[in-house]
């Protein structure tokens, strides 16, 4: 089991005062926060965050973490001693971690599961068991086109000591063709077992990651096409990838960069479906070799044109 | 894996159900009511329907709720604050798809 400092997590100083802890706690807490937050690491930087002030926020607790004394080092190996928390009466309370926070080993060794407010929190239901709730980040061909994907879970569960461990769990679901980004699926009876067989629900919401060729925006999709001068100049019909496969679409003459053409119903498979929106990109070819140069110098002089006329110079 | 406990599971998205009660998502939050009311009553959730009892929830409601009462809880932020929070997440999400075509 590793040591824990919980004042250097918090930044403060050993002796600091119960309003400088809470400030701390604050400041931290709001560039932490998964919600707010986009460090990579700040879930678990939040929960180390939430720990540490559950304890020293805690007189009792915090007297007690003390008593450890600061000749450890985070990280290290520690085992606490015997009788280390003898005289101290932990009264519990409402904790502030994060909904299915599951503390560390270090400190449910330490205080136990006493300490870990909330827990029971959503059990309005006594004869269900709770709700789960879960974030997964998927590919969006899951929602595009449907399909089962492995979703792997790390549950809070209890042991048969009561004690709190957390589970791996991989459920292979079946992701909802056309699900967009935000949903939630519910998987039905996947959420606690109580004995009597009455089971909570999971409920699973959803994020994508970036797409190869689409940008999601809500249920449209967009496509950045890359097209020859000639072809955005004179029209042309060309191949255009779809999540339903490929289309052959029409660039009107005299398109532009940046020209956004609809094509509708070819977004998210949703009800109602998406639109996919292609914007040209206007991809220019190399002048490497004396044909493509005097290609490029007969349109020059055939076409005057001035593509800086309207910055006044 | 074997085979044999190979299972795949499906679900429904929330969202696409139907509509949320005020009871339903209350319990989906694991918040109280009073609680759910408050975000209402702030704003923060927009409530089709007359009294509280006929109220119904859809889109990004379950979404905003749980965030809403997430940074409350965590932040120990007002509904004013959380309000603006959310308000100013979603446009940064916004953003930020518009950047980079994800919420990542």
């Amino acid at each position: 089991m590793e040591f824990k400092d919980y004042y250097k997590i918090m930044g403060v100083a050993r002796d600091a005062k119960e309003a400088g802890i809470k400030q701390a706690y604050r400041r931290l807490a709001r560039k932490y926060h998964p919600d707010v937050s986009k460090e990579k690491d700040a879930e678990a930087r939040f929960k180390e965050l939430g720990e540490a002030y559950e304890v020293l926020k805690n007189p009792e607790k915090r007297a007690a973490y003390d008593q450890l004394g600061s000749g450890h080092r985070p990280g290290e190996t520690f085992r606490p001693p015997p009788d280390w928390d003898a005289g101290f009466e932990f009264s519990g309370g409402a904790g502030g971690g994060s909904e299915g926070a599951a503390y560390s080993e270090f400190f449910e060794t330490l205080f136990g599961r006493r300490g870990r407010g909330g827990a029971a929190q959503g059990a309005f239901d006594a004869g269900r068991g709770e709700d789960h709730h879960a974030k997964v980040l998927l590919d969006l061909e899951a929602s595009l086109t449907g399909g089962t994907r492995s979703i792997g879970l790390r549950v809070p569960e209890v042991d048969a000591e009561g004690r709190l461990i957390i589970k791996e769990r991989t459920l292979n679901v079946q992701i909802p063709q056309g699900i967009l980004a935000g949903q939630t699926i519910r998987l039905a009876g996947q959420g606690t077992r109580l004995h009597n067989g009455a089971a909570g629900d999971l409920y699973v919401e959803v994020e994508f990651q970036p797409h190869r060729l689409y940008r999601l925006d809500g249920r449209d999709l967009i496509l950045e096409l890359p097209v020859a001068p000639w072809e955005a100049a004179l029209g042309a019909t060309v191949q255009t990838p779809t999540p339903g496969g490929p289309i052959d679409l029409k660039i009107p003459p005299g398109s532009k960069a940046g020209t956004k053409l609809r094509v509708k119903g070819r977004g998210v498979p949703a009800a109602p479906p998406g639109d996919l929106y292609v914007v040209l990109q206007i991809a220019l070819p190399a002048a490497t070799d004396a044909k493509a140069r005097a290609a490029y110098q007969a349109l020059a002089a055939a076409a005057p044109f001035d593509p800086r006329a309207r910055l006044g110079v | 894996m074997t085979p044999r406990n190979y299972q795949v599971l499906r679900g429904t998205i929330v969202e696409c159900e139907s509509l949320l009660s005020l009871e339903e998502l209350s319990r989906l939050c694991a918040a109280e009511a009073a609680r759910i009311i408050e975000l209402v009553e702030e704003g923060i959730l927009p409530a089709a329907g007359g009294a509280a009892g006929e109220w119904r929830f859809g889109g990004s409601a379950l979404r905003r709720a749980r965030t809403a009462l997430r940074l409350q809880r965590d932040l120990e932020i007002n509904l004013a604050g959380v309000a603006l929070a959310l308000d100013l997440l979603e446009e940064i999400g916004e953003l930020r798809r518009r950047l980079h075509g994800t919420n990542a």
